[in-house]
């Protein structure tokens, strides 16, 4: 199994081809089209982060090895995108590895602004929501 | 295009890039750009006249004291006030509204169980602090339904019905845009306002997108209040404009305490200086306070210029082209009979934040989401729309540019 890091690099470099601004986002929009989606019945509300202008839905769980699994679902695709990336680096792993983890990738492949808490993908709450579900399983 | 060019090389900001690319700056609607007569004034008063206003006898505090109030001069002849008297300068719109909601509750004017009159397109700044008088006071609410979304006649027009029906209830006070910053129509004020006061009603318009594109003389319209902000229309942020008729600036009680709005203090009971500078407590802004004599000096020009007047009509012309020329677009009171440059849409498939999202990467400066109107754009924009506002140094050239970049995020996106 990959570690995050090994991840990260991965997404580094498969982003780095791109010069264009738009490009990136090209691939960000299909990365969202393959986005692991969540089960309708899952798009609850506690499942729900409350980006400013875009719904997200995260789901969590945790296998017998104790590793944990995402899905999720958005109403704006480059959200999806964004989250894509994230469970990407994320599924899998344990809660241990998630909660250590330094996670540089966003701002190495040039997607910072995604991360103000103003903006309105909302990528820092999604963070905070996957690291607090693997606060949640670390203890359970 | 000579006045395009005359226009844009006094926006210093607007010779910027954006990804690389130049900047097409779409998002007036929520803060306009400053020319170079607003931004020279802005730097002179730090460099040579920085001193607290109305409060010292040297020479600093008497020049800084006498830009800003031609600050306030301007304000007053902008809007063909009787008296400088009433105008009171604020921190923005918004305050100057919480500033009208607290006072006419504390003083008596609005109390238990009195309705205010609200249109259903108002901006949050002209609902919450109304809201905030009902939590106090036990005053409600009456909300007046207006014509716009996919299942009506789009004009973005108030149910003039529902607006009489409502006067007639009794409403103590009507508070209602010039112009929506969410449909771009403009509301028949004079109507609204002649209707209401025949039933002693008083009116407040808030004007923060209106005056920025249309001539506004308060003694002509006869409102109680009319406000604005100065960063929406070329001056600095941290300043408004609280137009108020004398009677009601005299007979309200202050807003807030402090300095500069007293008379006497003492312990015992404090005295308080008479309008407008009862309600201007505090140290004011007042580098953005003088700059507002430039700013709206050089509205009035641009008011008064008839290549000003057609450049407006052939903006108009090209984003009513740009906008039907993408597949699936809806836009926010499309048939309405009389609107300014600004345009709230949203596209069919396409979530209005992907959309904003690319286009900032080519260069489009756009609004989206629910643009502090929740309740209209929840009503017709499902949550969230995007918005294109434009300004007199807007351009057609950028307007076409925009059709190109809309139809390929479009693609992009679907
Ligand atoms: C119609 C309307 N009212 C009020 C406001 C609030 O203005 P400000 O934020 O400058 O106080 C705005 C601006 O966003 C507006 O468009």
């Amino acid at each position: 199994m990959k570690s995050i890091d090994d991840i990260q690099r991965e997404i580094v470099e498969e982003f780095a081809v791109y010069d264009e601004w738009l490009d990136k986002y090209e691939y960000l929009i299909d990365l969202g089209r393959e986005l692991p989606l969540a089960a309708e019945g899952d798009k609850t509300d506690a499942n729900l982060i409350e980006g400013c202008q875009s719904r997200v839905w995260l789901t969590c769980t945790r296998d017998e090895d104790g590793r944990l699994h995402f899905a999720a679902d958005s109403d704006a695709i480059i959200t999806k995108g964004l989250i894509s990336l994230l469970i990407r680096v994320f599924e899998g792993q344990t809660p241990a590895d998630i909660l250590a983890a330094d996670l540089h990738f966003i701002d190495d492949i040039g997607l910072k602004e995604n991360l103000s808490p103003t903006r309105a993908g909302g990528l820092a709450a999604m963070i905070k929501r996957i690291r607090s579900y693997a606060e949640s399983f670390a203890e359970g | 295009m000579l006045f395009e060019q005359q226009i844009r090389s006094q926006f210093p900001i607007l010779g910027r890039e954006v990804a690389s690319r130049p900047m097409v700056y779409f998002d007036n609607a929520a803060t306009s750009q400053r020319p170079e007569c607003v931004l020279a004034l802005q730097d002179e008063i730090c460099r040579r006249h920085n001193a607290n206003i109305h409060r010292a006898v040297h020479t600093l505090s008497y020049e800084a004291t006498d830009l800003y109030e031609k600050g306030r001069a301007a304000a007053q002849k902008f809007v063909n006030a009787a008296s400088a008297d009433e105008i009171v300068l604020t921190a923005g719109t918004t305050a100057a509204i919480n500033l009208v909601a607290q006072c006419m509750a504390r003083g008596g004017f609005i109390g238990k169980g009195d309705g205010i009159l609200l249109t259903e397109a108002e901006h949050h700044s002209n609902i919450v602090p109304w809201q905030m008088v009902c939590e106090q006071y036990g005053a409600h609410l009456e909300v007046i339904p207006v014509d716009a979304g996919r299942d009506s006649a789009n004009t973005g027009a108030v149910d003039m019905e529902a607006y009489r029906a409502a006067l007639r209830r009794g409403v103590k006070m009507v508070s209602i845009a010039h112009v929506s910053n969410i449909l771009g129509a403009v509301n028949p004020l004079r109507e609204m306002v002649a209707e209401a006061h025949a039933l002693g009603i008083p009116v407040l318009i808030d004007g923060a997108q209106g005056i920025v594109h249309r001539k506004v003389d308060v003694q002509e319209l006869g409102c109680d209040f009319y406000t604005f902000s100065g960063h929406k229309i070329y001056a600095p942020t941290g300043i408004g404009v609280l137009y108020g008729k004398r009677e009601w600036l005299e007979k309200l009680p202050p807003y807030m305490g402090g300095g500069d709005m007293v008379g006497k203090v003492t312990f015992e009971k404090t005295t308080y200086a008479d309008i407008p500078l009862k309600f201007e407590a505090g140290t004011a802004n007042f580098v953005a306070g003088a700059c507002l004599a430039p700013a709206l000096e050089f509205a009035s020009q641009m008011a008064a210029d008839p290549a000003a007047q057609a450049h407006e009509k052939a903006l108009m012309a090209a984003m009513d082209a740009a906008l039907a020329s993408v597949e699936g677009v809806f836009v926010a009171a499309k048939e309405a009979a009389e609107r300014i440059p600004l345009y709230s849409f949203t596209i069919e498939g396409v979530h209005p934040l992907d959309a904003a999202t690319l286009l900032d990467k080519m260069g489009f400066e756009l609004r989206s989401g629910h643009m502090c109107a929740e309740p209209i754009v929840d009503r017709i924009g499902g949550g969230s729309m995007l918005r294109a506002s434009l300004m007199p140094y807007s351009t057609v050239a950028e307007v076409e540019a925009f059709a190109d970049a809309l139809q390929r995020v479009v693609k992009m996106l679907r």
